[in-house]
């Protein structure tokens, strides 16, 4: 990698250290796409920490409500620890029960969004913004609603980049103190400091999630020891799903570790095949009649100042990333993810994607991206061969941003039949 | 007239007529176009290819071009064109990337003529030719366009835009060979068709895509452009640079934009989302739209005037299903129902004032401005002679200009400037600032300090008796004893300090019975204050302190007393009244001689005050007096109400002055605002020093910690004039001394003074006995120095 990607990589990292205090492992594994990295952490940080309708700790929650419906463990728990930090009520994260009926409310658009986002419809969002009490306000829904989208989207990156399926390592977690929250030692010095000698056991680990994990050739490249070092850790509490039985030495932590089961609701819902049947109501999406650049972004602009622009630079940095795919394969790639979600392009011949996807990446891709949910069995082994790492990690954002890209238009498209109606 | 005849002449014989009316179409409509003569519109959509035909008072169905059982993509239509010189012939953009057309002269019922496959993505715009009846453009999502001659079956030439996909393609109307392309980047490119490697000109017109462009139809320069941004622009070709000169803000995202014929500055739009109206503006005034139709409950699609010389008739197609024939009488003027009021704030001062002529000249009771009023009365006379034009609004415009003196702010700085806040004793303080507001013309400021003294002063000061001068004398020299005993006994210096402000309100009180001795004290006092004042150059705050507390306290102790007002004696005073606990001696005490019970409520224990103040004991007692308290509510009052007026000056000179007294009455975050206020109004009159006094007087932490800000003074090296990091007295690199004394020629370490005009320097003892015996610099430059 070039010098000033590097620099650009750690200054970045530099800042969300600062900000947050912790730079957490979706963002290193990122790392190998800074330019894309740059554009996802500043909507990140604006959906979750600047300016909007919406107070903090109820950003957060929506945050775990989103991830719970895959039960992914590491975001709960990371939006669970900030959820506490911005001052949040740690009743709630007693479950959902628990929690002000405003956000229960949304409980339905998440189940939908997450697994079956087609069927946002109309009456969804009139429900939520059905006056009385409880009712939500316009602003206030898209701002969810674009916090749900990017936590669903990102379940399914950390799912995807969670390649190390080795049962055994479960079990085996010598630290159990989850790095990611213990704020950056920041009187060590920065970032940039290498640490030095790690243990030999430390070492050990490296090297086995070093083998496994698909992005740390690059990373051990550009992130200074120090940094992998906690990555290793954040690597490990990814794959161990089995939090509960480590230490934990604050009760804040204890709470932080919420079996994310609380925060859902009909639990077995799960993706579906979309099949378009002709008795189907469900119409299937056309992008021509409603897509981002000409009608999801004009519209969340509206409601949600500014959020359209960073979403755009998202969904350009991701198509324009360096890779070895082709633009054709990429292109494939994305308009698969969509169909499965179904969401077509009039002007895309499908019959492309059986032609530039093999029949293991489409599988992987479609597990990714619908059932991003490691408590369930997995439709087909996880794991890509043929590809680099960083290619891996390519794969997995554009399922990320595709993926983000249909929840949103599907839930922008439903608001704006409401405003129509 | 003229234009009139020439509009029949152009129309024909048969002149177009109708009415405002609708027809349901079956699926929503993506774009509509007319043909040459008016008489028939296309309609086009995912699920709808329809023409239509223009009757007197309703559409009438006159052909389906969507026919088979299940119709291909090809039939799914983003963009439709009717051919302007042959009737027959219509152009589609499909949305699966398939350019095709369709000749109405077909016996088939199917009518497609030719299909292109030659784009990747959707099409999203087709374009005739003006004039050329077999030029075809079409420009797509893939970032090309591409030019088709309709007898032959593939496209002639492809124009590679370099830049992200096609969002629309006109031919200019007047230039043969230029067509205009806009892109979803923002850009906008003219491209020659002969030329179809590279661009003529490219510029940036919008951030974000451009939906469409529009080339005016008379004039050959004009392109109107509009965007996601919700802005339409009317860009200048003729010039070099594409020049804006026309800009429009909507309230939505730009779908399509329109000239509207017959009228220069008229062009129509309506919004890809949220916004169903759609607007006709006059661009020279875009603040509000000329018209408005308001027809529509989805987004409008497609919208095309109906009759390229006919200004009164627009078609519009839109997502509810809905063709519309809008009639131009039949609009919304959104101008009539404007507000035609407007109010503005020059900069000086002056206010104008905008009204409807009539509402101000009913007014016939309206006064003169007393700062001198004139008006101007503008009159905006459009000519009356038909609907087409602005709703004729004339107003009248009212400048009134403010007074000069009124306005001019010179009372603030001299009051800045003059005030004193500190350094005196409380009623002085009141009675000087009282002056300076009376001479500066400011009667109600001046009475505002003098109650403020009545109030908070010590009420012996109101019942001046006989004995106070002795009881001055007496107390006197006690004091001193007693102030020495205390250093010894190793109290701080802030008791100390404060025992000695008691003193001193004791002193001041007295001042006016003529206690010769005491005055020439505190004149004395005067005077050396300032001095050091201004001596500060170089010292801290505490160092100054502590020497004006040492040295000055034998010759005459009254003098640092007086520097800060020990606000809290009085308080604490009133407490002990209140408190009926209270030991008897110290009430007795409280009430003889108020000045010195301050110190002992704070150090009761001190035997020494006990002995002191029974001396006064034959005061009378002062009965009927408030607590000084008692005013602390109106004295808030008092304070917000100038703040709120604008005169945070006072609020703050007042807050300084009264210090303790008024202090925990206001919450810090009002006291802070009021501090910033002032000191960035301070500022911007550039009186600095007023400013620095007043943050160094203020006990806001958040202010006090401004003077803390960029203390950092970085020197460079006079050799080598690299920036020196270390130490400040030698250069890591060149290793020379830099910074050495003019008069012993060693390296001064420490406090360095130099004359910032000649940048000489030295210690500053020896500067400082240097500049007694000479004036020029020391170091032989020449230059006159001058060290304050």
């Amino acid at each position: 990698m070039v010098n000033g990607e590097k620099e650009r990589v750690s200054l970045l990292f530099m800042k969300a250290l600062v900000s947050r205090g912790s730079v957490d492992a979706v963002s290193q594994q990122m790392a190998s796409h800074p330019q894309y990295l740059e554009s996802f952490l500043r909507t990140q940080h604006y959906i979750l920490h600047m300016d909007g309708p919406l107070p903090l700790p109820y950003r957060h929650y929506i945050a775990i409500m989103a991830a719970a419906r895959h039960h992914c463990n590491y975001l709960v728990y990371l939006h669970s620890a900030q959820f506490l930090r911005v001052g949040g009520d740690p009743v709630w994260l007693q479950g959902l029960e628990a929690a002000p009926p405003r956000l229960r409310l949304l409980d339905h658009i998440n189940k939908v969004l997450a697994h079956q986002p087609w069927l946002t419809a109309c009456s969804h969002i009139q429900a939520l913004l059905k006056a009385g009490e409880q009712c939500w306000s316009l602003a206030e829904l898209v701002q969810a609603v674009v916090i749900l989208a990017h936590c669903h989207s990102l379940c399914s990156f950390v799912f995807g980049c969670d390649t190390d399926s080795d049962p055994a390592s479960l079990s085996k977690s010598p630290n159990g103190t989850p790095p990611t929250f213990c704020p950056f030692d920041a009187a060590n010095g920065n970032a940039n400091v290498p640490q030095t000698l790690a243990t030999p056991s430390e070492h050990i680990t490296r090297r086995r999630s070093l083998d496994s994990s698909c992005d740390m050739v690059c990373l051990k490249e550009k992130i200074q020891k120090s940094q992998e070092e906690r990555e290793k850790r954040e690597e490990r509490l990814l794959q161990t799903q089995g939090l509960q039985q480590t230490d934990m030495e604050e009760e804040e932590e204890m709470i932080c570790f919420a079996d994310p089961t609380r925060f859902i609701t009909d639990p077995d819902l799960c993706y579906q095949e979309f099949a378009r049947r002709e008795e189907d109501h469900f119409q299937v999406f056309r992008v021509q009649d409603y897509s981002w650049e000409d009608h999801g972004f004009s519209l969340v602009n509206r409601l949600y100042s500014d959020i359209g622009h960073l979403l755009d630079d998202r969904f350009r940095s991701v198509t324009t990333l360096p890779s070895m795919h082709s633009p054709d394969l990429k292109r494939a790639i994305w308009n698969y993810i969509h169909c499965v979600l179904g969401i077509r392009y009039d002007d895309y011949d499908y019959g492309e994607v059986n032609q530039l996807l093999e029949r293991d990446l489409k599988l992987y891709i479609k597990s990714v991206a619908c059932f991003p949910d490691a408590t369930k069995t997995p439709v087909c082994p996880l794991s890509l061969a043929p590809l680099k790492p960083s290619e891996q990690i390519h794969v997995n954002l554009l399922i990320m941003e595709a993926r983000l890209q249909a929840e949103l238009l599907y839930a922008l498209r439903a608001i704006t039949q409401y405003m129509i109606a | 007239m003229e234009k009139m005849s020439r509009v029949t002449t152009a129309l024909g014989s048969s002149a177009i007529s109708g009415r405002t009316m609708f027809c349901h179409l079956d699926a929503p409509a993506n774009a509509i176009s007319v043909c040459r003569d008016a008489s028939q519109v296309v309609v086009a959509g995912r699920n709808i290819f329809k023409i239509y035909a223009l009757e007197e008072d309703q559409f009438v169905e006159k052909l389906n071009l969507r026919v088979g059982r299940k119709p291909s993509l090809n039939f799914s239509c983003a963009d439709v064109m009717w051919h302007q010189m042959e009737e027959n012939l219509l152009a589609t953009a499909a949305t699966n990337g398939a350019v095709v057309t369709w000749n109405l002269g077909k016996p088939s019922r199917n009518k497609q003529d030719q299909l292109f496959t030659e784009h990747k993505r959707t099409v999203n715009k087709v374009c005739f030719h003006p004039t050329e009846v077999y030029m075809l453009l079409s420009g797509s999502q893939d970032g090309f366009m591409k030019c088709f001659d309709l007898r032959k079956k593939e496209s002639v030439s492809t124009f590679s835009g370099q830049s992200e996909s096609v969002r629309d393609v006109q031919f200019s109307m007047k230039d043969y060979f230029t067509f205009a392309a806009s892109f979803e980047n923002g850009n906008v490119q003219l491209w020659d068709i002969r030329r179809p490697d590279r661009y003529e000109r490219m510029f940036t017109a919008h951030t974000g895509p451009v939906f469409c462009c529009d080339w005016h139809p008379d004039d050959r320069g004009w392109l109107a452009t509009g965007g996601r941004d919700k802005m339409v622009k009317v860009w200048d070709m003729t010039t070099n640079r594409a020049k804006e000169i026309f800009c429009v803000q909507t309230i939505a995202s730009v779908a399509r934009v329109k000239w509207r014929p017959e009228k220069k500055f008229h062009l129509a739009t309506c919004s890809m989302m949220v916004d169903h109206n759609i607007y006709v503006w006059d661009v020279r005034r875009p603040f509000i739209p000329f018209a408005t139709f308001e027809e529509h409950k989805d987004v409008t699609t497609g919208i095309v005037w109906r009759h390229q010389h006919d200004p009164h008739f627009l078609l519009s197609g839109s997502k509810d299903s809905t063709l519309y024939q809008h009639m131009f009488k039949d609009a919304t003027r959104p101008v009539d129902k404007a507000n035609p009021e407007g109010l503005c704030f020059g900069l000086f001062g002056d206010l104008a004032f905008a009204a409807k002529e009539s509402l101000i000249s009913s007014d016939s009771n309206r006064k003169p401005y007393p700062g001198g009023d004139r008006r101007y009365p503008i009159f905006f006379f459009k000519k009356p002679d038909q609907t087409e034009q602005f709703a004729h609004v004339s107003s009248a415009l009212s400048v009134f200009e403010t007074d000069l003196d009124s306005n001019c702010m010179d009372w603030f700085v001299k009051t800045a400037q003059l005030y004193l806040l500190c350094g005196k004793p409380f009623a002085e303080l009141c009675d000087h600032n009282a002056k300076v507001a009376r001479e500066l013309k400011r009667p109600q400021v001046s009475t505002t300090w003098t109650m403020l003294r009545i109030m908070f002063s010590d009420p012996a000061n109101l019942t001046p008796g006989p004995n106070h001068p002795l009881s001055k004398l007496g107390t006197l020299p006690l004091m001193n004893s007693f102030n020495m005993k205390e250093m010894n006994s190793g109290m701080g210096a802030e008791s100390r300090l404060e025992r000695s402000k008691g003193e001193s309100r004791q002193d001041n009180s007295h001042l006016e019975p003529g206690n010769s001795l005491i005055s020439n004290n505190n004149e004395d006092n005067e005077e050396t204050e300032g001095s050091d004042g201004q001596a500060e150059y170089m010292f801290g705050d505490a160092e100054l302190d502590d020497d004006d507390l040492y040295s000055m306290e034998h010759d005459n102790q009254t003098e640092e007393q007086e520097y800060t007002l020990p606000q809290e004696a009085f308080q604490l005073r009133h407490e002990i009244m209140d408190n009926p606990s209270a030991p008897e001696h110290l009430q007795q005490d409280k009430a003889d001689s108020p000045h010195v019970s301050g110190n002992e409520a704070e150090v009761t224990c001190l035997t020494p005050i006990e002995s002191f103040s029974l001396i006064s004991i034959s005061q009378p007692l002062f009965t009927p007096q408030l607590p000084a308290s008692f005013f602390c509510p109106i004295v808030r009052e008092m304070l917000s109400y100038y703040a709120e007026k604008g005169d945070v000056q006072m609020a703050v000179s007042v807050l300084i002055v009264l210090g303790e007294r008024i202090r925990k009455e206001i919450d810090d975050l009002t006291q802070e605002h009021w501090y910033t206020s002032y000191i960035d109004l301070l500022q911007r009159f550039e009186l600095w020093n007023v400013s620095n006094e007043v943050i160094k007087l203020s006990t806001c932490s958040a202010i006090t910690c401004l003077n803390q800000t960029s203390t950092t003074l970085h020197i460079n090296c006079s050799n080598c004039k690299r920036p020196m990091s270390n130490r400040g007295w030698i250069c890591d690199r060149c290793h020379q001394c830099a910074s050495v004394c003019a008069v012993c020629h060693h390296v001064v370490k420490g406090l360095f003074v130099w004359c910032q005009g000649c940048n000489h320097g030295g210690h500053l003892e020896h500067i400082r006995n240097w500049l007694k015996s000479s004036a020029h610099c020391p170091a032989g430059c020449g230059h006159l120095c001058e060290y304050t």
